[in-house]
């Protein structure tokens, strides 16, 4: 597979402050590299390297096999960029804002403006094509500002928390273009603090934390590191529980948890455990209504990787 | 990664069976959302050339639409130049000159340099809080040239100076200016006082550059253009002045264009030296400012 792009050993500082120690990124073409870590990880500081915004102190950086230093004019033709704040103009209107952006972008002013018209209808913005942006409801800024990165139909698109401060179903969307995105053979970077997002839409995740890299692989790989599954089973018949119970214990070697009512889980070591399970429940003739072979959440292997939890279940 | 040829792209061949099955990657194949959006001709392609003179004209209609959409954003260049001419035309008029008339043919020309320099200034100070918003990471995450994002700003503030010198002109005819020079000269005599502003203004644009808060270009700008715009022969002819200010009026460029600007709009005294003056010292500044301006917006982060 093509690497779309791809960061080794990445220094920045700041005077005293080391943003980034040396962190390693990179993501095949048309996937999704989610980069996970609390405020302050060194996310945004990363994304602006591979953005060209910032030349790093150390490290190389790659975009389509160019490098985001000596040919970052190149690699500016490859990326589509989304702040964490909306990055459009307030005073302009929408389509002012995408035609402004197509001009950059070299389109002849006509083009631009057809450029425009097709993104703010893709992003469901004609109505408000001739508003102020400031007129526009975070929703809409965040719709038409990646609509504003993808104006240069960019082979790579860097979304730094896309979605923070957006209510769940104006989340929703986002995911949905992001799926979108990715389903027309786009590569994205996507960084956020929400694991829920990551889980969603990444292929892949590197955590990061105090800039460096603390964890890399799938969301399920990852959630693989906490070491534990849970089997979880909810009988048809509620009276048959302490049968379940003794099924469950015998199988995993320690006492089963009933964590709500009719439902019965139990840490097991490995995948074998289901299927002796399922075995046993099939020869007691129990019949369930439930029964799943669970991973922890990627909370649960931040608190694994850091010692912390993530800021939201603190918070929480 | 090979450039697109065209139109369509090249789709990764990947099939679900190779996504990690934990995940719930679930799309709704039968709406096509932003099938366009990432389909067709990539940008940048159109082989356009001059693309220097086209980003900036672009950003500078920004520039400028966003001033027009809040017009109080001009009320310094309209009222300032008002004030000013009415402070000095009646303190200063009937002492300096003997008369508020004469006075007036003195003092308009000259003030015009100084009014215009002031809006010349704002354009620092407006770029300094431009810069901070995220539209401009935008820019700088495109690819255009480094200085267009400034080159926009500065030619878009040239309303500023269109206002500045329409209103103080206006302002100058009700009160009796009478434009002996003609009407040619008076407008050459605009032009290269927007010409000398235009390329001073750069200076401003590297402070503002520099410094984090606006008010820090403000404060700036003032202390530089208070001596030097005072210190002429504006309000005063400069033989009445003690020796050693009366050197410096003579070395001060502003002086000249101040000169230049009598010169033309007036109809007496040299016009040569001074055109030449202002031509030169514009150069000057506009050659040292301008690459200073655009180093220092490359390393802001």
């Amino acid at each position: 597979m093509r690497l779309a792009f791809q960061a080794e050993g990445l220094v920045k500082r700041y005077g005293e402050t080391t943003a980034l120690a040396g962190i390693d990124l990179a993501a095949e073409q048309g996937t999704v590299l989610g980069v996970l870590g609390p405020n302050g990880a060194g996310k945004t500081t990363a994304v602006r390297i591979l953005a060209t915004l910032l030349r790093p102190d150390g490290g190389r950086a790659r975009v389509g096999g160019l490098d985001v230093v000596k040919d970052a004019a190149k690699v500016r033709r490859l990326i589509g960029l989304t702040g964490q704040y909306a990055s459009v103009d307030e005073d302009l209107t929408g389509l002012e804002n995408l035609v402004l952006i197509g001009e950059l972008l070299d389109l002849r002013r006509p083009q631009a403006k057809l450029r425009a018209k097709q993104l703010l209808a893709d992003f469901d913005l004609t109505d408000a094509a001739g508003r102020q942006v400031k007129t526009y409801s975070g929703g809409m800024r965040r719709r038409l500002d990646l609509a504003a990165s993808l104006v240069g139909r960019p082979d790579v698109i860097y979304l730094d928390e896309p979605t923070t401060g957006l209510d769940p179903a104006k989340r929703d969307d986002v995911w949905t273009i992001i799926r979108s995105l990715v389903a027309d053979g786009v590569t994205v970077l996507l960084t956020t603090q929400y694991l829920e997002e990551a889980d969603a839409l990444a292929d892949d995740i590197t955590v990061i934390d105090h800039g460096k890299v603390i964890a890399h692989g799938t969301p399920g790989e990852l959630k693989r590191i906490v070491g534990g599954q849970t089997i979880l089973v909810r009988p048809l018949d509620p009276d048959r529980l302490p049968d379940v119970a003794r099924v469950l214990e015998a199988v995993a070697g320690r006492e089963s948890e009933s964590p709500s009512r009719g439902v019965l889980t139990v840490p097991v070591d490995g995948d074998a455990a289901f299927t002796e399970v399922v075995r046993r429940l099939a020869d007691e003739r129990i019949t369930v209504t439930e029964l799943s072979l669970r991973l922890p959440s990627l909370d649960d292997a931040f608190f694994t990787l850091t010692g912390r939890h993530t800021e939201q279940e603190a918070a929480a | 990664m090979t450039p697109h040829p065209g139109s369509g792209r090249v789709h990764p061949n990947r099939t679900s069976g190779e996504r990690d099955a934990t995940q719930p990657h679930v799309r709704d194949q039968s709406q096509p959302f932003l099938s366009n959006a990432t389909k067709g001709v990539k940008s940048g392609e159109a082989g356009l050339p001059f693309g220097l003179v086209r980003h900036s004209i672009a950003l500078a209609r920004r520039s400028l639409t966003k001033t027009l959409r809040q017009p109080e954003q001009l009320l310094d260049v309209t009222l300032q130049p008002l004030i000013f001419v009415l402070l000095f035309v009646y303190l200063l008029g009937g002492a300096v000159s003997g008369s508020t008339d004469a006075y007036l043919q003195f003092l308009l020309p000259a003030i015009m340099v100084q009014q215009v320099m002031f809006a010349g200034m704002a354009t620092g100070v407006n770029m300094n809080s431009d810069i901070g918003k995220g539209v401009f990471d935008r820019f700088r995450s495109l690819p255009i040239a480094r200085s267009a994002p400034l080159i926009g700003s500065v030619l878009g503030d040239f309303i500023r100076y269109v206002v500045a010198i329409a209103s103080l002109l206006g302002f100058g005819a009700i009160l009796g200016f009478g434009f002996a020079g003609g009407l040619l000269p008076t407008l050459a005599a605009c032009l290269l006082t927007v010409v000398f502003a235009f390329s001073v203004s750069w200076l401003f644009v590297w402070v503002g550059m520099l410094v984090r808060e606006p008010g820090t270009v403000q404060g700036i700008g003032f202390m530089v253009l208070f001596p030097f715009t005072f210190g002429t022969n504006m309000i005063t002819p400069s033989n009445t002045l003690p020796g050693w200010l009366h050197t410096w009026v003579d070395i001060n460029p502003i002086a000249h264009v101040m000169d230049m600007a009598r010169a033309l709009m007036l109809g007496t005294g040299a016009v040569t030296g001074p055109v030449v003056w202002t031509l030169a010292t514009s150069a000057g500044f506009l050659a040292v400012f301008a690459p200073l301006a655009v180093r220092a917006y490359r390393r802001r982060t």
